[in-house]
């Protein structure tokens, strides 16, 4: 029995937090959160130097050739950063479309630049959306809007379409003529969030049919868990952190045990749910037939436990928790987002049910 | 038992309806929320409170000397209904009607009185709340702002913070320190300060949602009247505990949790999900029953809190829940909400296509600020099981 994270993965772990918490402070969030297109340029360009834009890619495209299981290391210590950008939606999930479902001639046009992060892809793939666009037989894609983190920085967006075949995924180059990327403002200032109009674009079928949108579905959901993993942290660590300073009634606000409880039950909620995202990030690397349900599992609850947990943690830092000036809200509205995104714990919970045909 | 209205109870209430039909404000005061530096704002939101106080419908239970009409507390919870119900915009002056109103009708001297209740009345006077210090929020008898005695002046230094629309009210009832060596509860005092003093300052915060909602509030030698003492010099603090009293009750309104029930299920029927509204889709029908009851039971809980001041019964354990309860219960209707609109959910309130005017993300953050505001959740607890049920201190 062998159930945790690899030497290799604990040092990429290590090095991930050591790196974001210099170059990624909360200031460096905060910036990214008030600038225009809700990125860090210069960090963009250190973790490609690093290679975790090609993190999955294969290495005859350039790329490291790792797992989900790595990607979901990556993604648990970017979500305890709230580290912004369209690192999860390009690097781990459109980048798994290409490599996964892009004809060669797809994937010669676009790991390389994806691995050496100078494209971006972005995906509007949730399967509860009720905007899902009409693949004509020419190969275009009638004017339907949809929903897409970072549309404003993609060079393509891999989207689920309805076609002849039933529901697949295509690719659509932005720069092609048709495309057009509004910005949509919303609540999680560490995301950007976009609306997609195809006005009748090229698309490019990806082959894999509806097995391939159910995978890259997986995909999203172990991400957002990953994510939400690493974020419920640092919620947790912010939480206790203060406690220990912050005074009441002449003793740190920690000896209370009003306080000690709510810290432990996040982590009596978060310690578990850890082992769920590596299982379901296992799964995906490695037993293709668990990966559904176990990525079901994943997401369902580790956005519950992200949203409870900030909630929490909002709570326990009492009046300060609830400014501006304050970071926790930067965590607390981040797992509304990773809770909505492709489908609400609800919804898993449902898929959990019917994959274990109860 | 009998939960009839009388003839002429129900009358009363067709009267408010239709006068609340009528002249609610079409201007959008509706959360509370819009503009609260703009000044147009503001006096769109005194001028509904004075039409509704000159109709007859505000602090209807208070003396009559002062402005009220000494009416039974069933005629002003007919009114709250109704107000409910009608959506109309919340008042402004707020704070001064629930909360340092009726604290001066019991402390207050009969020149206080009359000098500060008919001007809470007509929102010609807003009052915000000068308790929490930096130092000083859950522990609030630690506080340390300081008023010296100098001739018949008290002389103010220090700080207040979290103060709600201190950037736009014109006094404040205000918590101090009047004898720094007697133990923490016995050296507070309770006074009322011109928010217009020399000497004050009031720096907004930026609240998460955004918005500029409570103020620092810094003094320096700030000068107030003696006569503005409210209770004992130095026994402030049961004063300060009797406004207490009556904000935690109003945090915990039944009547605002029965609002949001009805604006959530109307939510959930418009939201289509597997081509059937959301509230057919069994889970979350389930839950929507689930909360609809708690709603209910907070409703006949205020209900019995109503029938027993009515017949002069002193509240108990039953009325210290009402904060805990009613704001987490707030909070769990709007987190519902939340949950239901999906992606929707985040869209920021200027962005076109948002559902619901935005209401309802500013409602999920604000909700929780008010399981922290007035005494969070933990001190609620601390004070139900110590001073309810008589559990022995921690502290
Ligand atoms: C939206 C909003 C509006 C407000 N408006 C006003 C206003 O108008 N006027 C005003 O005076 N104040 C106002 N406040 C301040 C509010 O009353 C305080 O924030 C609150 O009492 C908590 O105090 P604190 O912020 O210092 O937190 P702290 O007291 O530092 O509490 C931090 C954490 O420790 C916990 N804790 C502390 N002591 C104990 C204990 N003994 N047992 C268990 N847990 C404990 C708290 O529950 C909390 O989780 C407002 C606050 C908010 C959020």
């Amino acid at each position: 029995m062998d159930f945790g994270l690899s030497e290799e993965q604990q040092q990429l772990k290590t090095s991930a937090r050591e790196l974001l918490a210099a170059e990624c402070p909360t200031p460096a969030v905060r910036r990214a959160m008030a600038s225009d297109d809700g990125t860090l340029p210069e960090l963009w360009r250190e973790i490609a130097k690093l290679g975790w834009t090609g993190l999955i890619v294969p290495e005859k495209f350039g790329g490291a050739g790792l797992g989900m299981l790595d990607m979901a290391v990556l993604l648990e210590e970017q979500g305890y950063a709230a580290m912004p950008g369209p690192f999860l939606f390009s690097a781990a999930i459109a980048t798994e479309a290409v490599v996964r479902g892009g004809s060669e001639e797809m994937k010669a046009k676009w790991l390389g630049v994806l691995a050496e992060g100078k494209a971006i892809g972005t995906v509007a793939i949730a399967e509860t959306s009720d905007r899902i666009p009409t693949l004509a037989k020419d190969g275009r894609l009638s004017g339907s809007k949809v929903f897409a983190p970072y549309a404003n920085l993609a060079d393509f967006v891999v989207v689920s379409v309805r076609g002849e075949a039933g529901r697949s995924l295509a690719l659509v180059d932005t720069h092609s003529s048709g495309v057009i990327l509004n910005r949509l403002r919303h609540l999680d200032l560490t995301r950007r969030f976009g609306l997609v109009d195809f006005g009748a674009a090229a698309a490019e079928q990806l082959s894999g049919g509806e097995s391939l949108h159910r995978r890259i579905l997986d995909v999203g959901a172990v991400a957002i868990a990953a994510d939400s993993l690493g974020g419920t942290q640092r919620a947790l660590d912010m939480a206790v952190d203060y406690s220990k300073v912050r005074e009441q009634f002449g003793k740190p606000i920690g000896s209370f045990q009003a306080l000690k409880h709510a810290a432990a039950e996040i982590v009596a909620d978060l310690e578990p749910a850890r082992s769920l995202v590596w299982y379901a990030a296992h799964a995906l690397d490695a037993m293709p037939k668990e990966a559904p349900r176990a990525a079901a599992m994943a997401k369902a609850r580790l956005c519950e436990v992200y949203s409870r947990g900030t909630d929490r943690a909002v709570l326990m830092h009492g009046g300060i928790g609830f400014t501006w000036e304050h970071d926790i809200h930067l965590w607390f509205k981040r797992a509304r987002f990773n809770e909505s995104y492709l489908g609400s714990p609800a919804y898993y919970r449902e898929r959990v049910a019917q994959l274990s045909a109860y | 038992m009998d939960l009839n209205f009388t003839p002429e109870e129900d009358e009363f209430r067709i009267k408010v309806r239709r006068f609340l039909e009528e002249n609610i404000p079409k201007s959008g005061l509706g959360d509370g929320r819009e503009g609260r530096e703009d000044k147009a704002w503001l006096a769109r939101a005194k001028e509904w409170q004075r039409k509704l106080y000159e109709a007859g419908y505000v602090a209807m239970a208070w003396p009559k000397e002062f402005g009220g009409q000494a009416l039974e507390p069933v005629r002003q919870s007919i009114v709250n209904d109704e107000v409910v119900r009608a959506k109309a915009p919340y008042l402004i002056g707020g704070s001064g009607l629930g909360m340092l109103g009726p604290t001066l009708i019991s402390w207050g001297t009969e020149e206080q009185k009359k000098r500060y209740l008919p001007k809470i009345l007509t929102a010609e006077e807003i009052w915000c709340q000068g308790y929490s210090e930096p130092g000083s929020g859950s522990d609030l008898a630690s506080l340390r702002t300081r008023a010296e005695i100098v001739g018949d002046e008290f002389v103010v230094n220090g700080q207040k913070v979290w103060t709600s629309g201190a950037q736009y009210s014109d006094m404040m009832f205000c918590l101090v320190r009047t004898d720094p060596e007697a133990p923490k509860h016995r050296g507070i005092s309770y006074i009322l300060i011109d928010m217009h003093s020399p000497g004050l300052t009031v720096r907004p915060l930026v609240q998460m949602t955004g918005d500029r909602g409570f103020n620092e509030v810094f003094f320096d030698n700030v000068r107030v009247p003696r006569k503005n003492l409210v209770g004992k010099l130095n026994e402030g603090w049961i004063v300060a505990n009797a406004t207490l009293f009556h904000e935690r009750n109003m945090l915990g309104s039944a009547s605002g949790s029965e609002q949001r029930f009805n604006r959530l299920r109307a939510l959930a029927k418009s939201i289509q999900r597997n081509g059937h509204p959301l509230s057919e889709d069994p889970v979350f029908r389930q839950r929507l029953a689930d909360l609809q009851i708690r709603v209910e039971a907070m409703r006949l809980h205020a209900m019995r809190q109503l029938t027993d001041q009515i017949r002069g019964r002193q509240p108990g354990i039953e009325a210290m829940i009402n904060k805990l309860v009613g704001t987490e219960l707030n909070h769990d209707l709007a987190t519902a909400a939340m949950e239901a609109m999906g992606d929707d959910s985040m869209l920021a309130r200027d962005e076109p296509s948002v559902v619901d005017k935005g209401y309802w993300p500013y409602e999920w953050m604000f909700s929780l600020g008010l399981v922290i505001g007035g005494g969070t959740s933990h001190i609620q607890k601390n004070i139900i099981a110590e001073r309810g049920l008589k559990m022995p201190k921690s502290r």
